[in-house]
């Protein structure tokens, strides 16, 4: 009888005492850093004429790409 | 490499819209949001201008600098990105924002207003290129596929220009000797910084 007065008290305090229990309430941190572009990734539609991991290629793909918006270029290239 | 902008030539922008459609067609943005939009200055008069909006990836961009868990960052392109896994979405760079860039869903984590969408010069998050996580987040990576915003590629006047801020300068700078007017580019002054006093710009800022 004593016993189970015991267990039950036992169990009382630590049912009682479960809310005094802390999680860690600190913020995770910003991910400040990305993969950058040029390493391209898990892309299925990469346009061509560049390497994944070689930066000067993608640069230069990014000012190919964009001279594609001028049209005054794109117009002397017509015989 | 010079950091990505992007210009708006108002001379050429004839509010078809396109644009916007193309940005909520690639990355699935969900109703209510818009990461891009025109808007026509001086509607029905004549003169009127239109101009298509959406963050223009600032030099010192003051969401950054008002967020108060510090989302933000930017890569080595220019590119003004953010991570929603922090984001708690209070609306203050919604506020800070020149452009009224920020946008916020009705129905997300914080009930009516939820995580911060916005423009990412089609460069995704912090996750990784391409990956699933990322498309769900951020939308596509167009950057990582050797691609620049469908916004500007598609636009059927080619008014939006994005890229090496270098080279879509030269192409404006082309386009306003040919013409011989219209060398204001909205927002440029605003977002990057006016040319300092003797340089040679491409004109006037607004």
């Amino acid at each position: 009888m004593k016993e189970r007065a015991t267990v039950w008290a036992v169990a009382g305090l630590a049912v009682m005492l479960a809310g005094c229990g802390e999680k860690p309430q600190t913020a995770q941190g910003t991910r400040k850093s990305d993969t950058a572009a040029f390493q391209g990734g898990e892309v299925r539609y990469a346009a061509p004429g560049w390497a994944a991991g070689d930066k000067a290629s993608w640069e230069q793909q990014m000012r190919t790409r964009a001279q594609a918006q001028n049209e005054y270029a794109r117009t002397q290239r017509q015989p | 490499m010079a950091r990505m902008k992007f210009i708006c030539d108002a001379e050429r922008c004839i509010e078809c819209n396109g644009c916007v459609t193309a940005c909520k067609a690639e990355h699935e943005v969900p109703w209510g949001v818009n990461r891009r939009r025109v808007v026509t200055l001086g509607d029905g008069q004549p003169g009127e201008k239109s101009i298509s909006v959406a963050c223009m990836h600032c030099s010192d961009a003051p969401c950054m600098a008002v967020c108060p868990v510090d989302c933000f960052y930017r890569t080595d392109e220019g590119v003004v990105l953010h991570d929603k896994d922090v984001c708690i979405g209070c609306g203050y760079c919604s506020y800070a924002c020149p452009f009224g860039a920020p946008q916020f869903p009705t129905h997300g984590t914080f009930g009516l207003r939820g995580k911060m969408d916005k423009c990412t010069f089609c460069a995704g998050g912090p996750e990784a290129n391409g990956s699933a996580a990322e498309n769900e987040k951020y939308g596509r990576n167009r950057l990582a596929e050797g691609k620049l915003p469908i916004c500007a590629e598609m636009c059927s006047t080619k008014a939006l220009l994005g890229g090496d801020g270098d080279v879509v300068a030269d192409i404006f700078r082309n386009r306003v000797l040919a013409r011989g007017k219209g060398s204001e580019i909205w927002g440029w002054g605003t977002a990057y910084g006016r040319p300092a006093a003797g340089s040679t710009g491409s004109g006037g800022t607004r």
